[in-house]
């Protein structure tokens, strides 16, 4: 593993959370946005691993750990939320989510 | 070797990723993220983290992307219609907005000087639960135990049925 390619990792892991982005804005489906955050997730996790090979540091492989957990448990939450939308209202569309006026 | 894996997995995990927003359907796009999840889980390795690498396999191609299989299942999905009017508008907001983001991070990205230590490096499972179960981080690992079951319990009571 040489420094340029931890360099590109590091774009790698830019390029992965702009998508993820772009998805969060521009998909209408509440279970793809999801997936995008997911997305943005896994780059910030690609971020840590990175640094921790870098820095020759165990802790950003730790942070890693939280991460995943965190992101599973938003995960079932998410998805719990969006079963209970559904038979509420039958539909996923996030311009639909709009019963708060925010 | 390790080069052409890297710059393999790097492309594939792209390509993937943007097969996951760019698609109407929710199952191509859950199926595009799962292959996005498993190269990303190669490049992990390759970056000499071997139980992160697992861990990514296991819990996020493995679990968490069977649970969005299983709700794709159950809920009846469309594919997306186009947005019309103000949707239009978002969406050159949203490509402004990330063509900032990529400019902003990517400058201070550049100067940054990154090598690998020099320290010999090993992340297997036993060196990263030595220190996960060290005093600094041992409560945030408890707590984090207390989170799944909070979520678990929660996500039960909002799934269930209304009696």
């Amino acid at each position: 593993m040489s420094a340029e390619m931890l360099q590109h990792a590091l774009y790698l892991s830019l390029a992965l959370f702009a998508i993820g982005a772009l998805g969060v804005f521009l998909r209408r489906n509440v279970i793809t946005v999801l997936m995008c955050i997911e997305l943005m997730l896994n780059a910030a996790n690609l971020a840590f691993v990175v640094f921790s090979r870098a820095w020759g540091s165990l802790s950003g492989q730790v942070f890693v750990f939280f991460v995943l957990t965190v992101a599973a448990a938003e995960a079932a939450v998410g998805l719990a939320i969006v079963i209970a939308w559904q038979r509420h209202r039958d539909t996923l569309d996030v311009d639909a989510f709009d019963s708060m006026k925010g | 070797m390790d080069a052409i894996l890297f710059y393999c997995l790097a492309a594939l995990t792209l390509v993937s990723a943007v097969l996951v927003v760019a698609q109407r359907h929710p199952i191509g796009s859950a199926l595009a993220l799962i292959a996005t999840l498993s190269a990303l889980s190669g490049i992990f390795g390759l970056l000499g983290s071997p139980f992160i690498a697992v861990l990514q396999l296991v819990v996020y191609a493995g679990a968490i992307m069977v649970l969005f299989l299983f709700v794709l299942m159950l809920v009846n999905v469309r594919r997306e219609e186009e947005r019309s009017g103000t949707g239009r508008r978002l969406r050159w907001t949203a490509l402004g907005v990330c063509a900032l983001f990529v400019a902003q991070v990517g400058a201070v990205l550049t100067r940054l000087e990154l090598a690998p230590s020099a320290t010999p490096f090993a992340a297997g499972p036993r060196d990263v639960a030595r220190l996960l179960f060290r005093p600094e981080y041992l409560y945030a690992f408890e707590a984090t135990s207390v989170l799944i079951l909070a979520a678990l319990v929660g996500a039960i009571a909002l799934a269930r049925k209304e009696p």
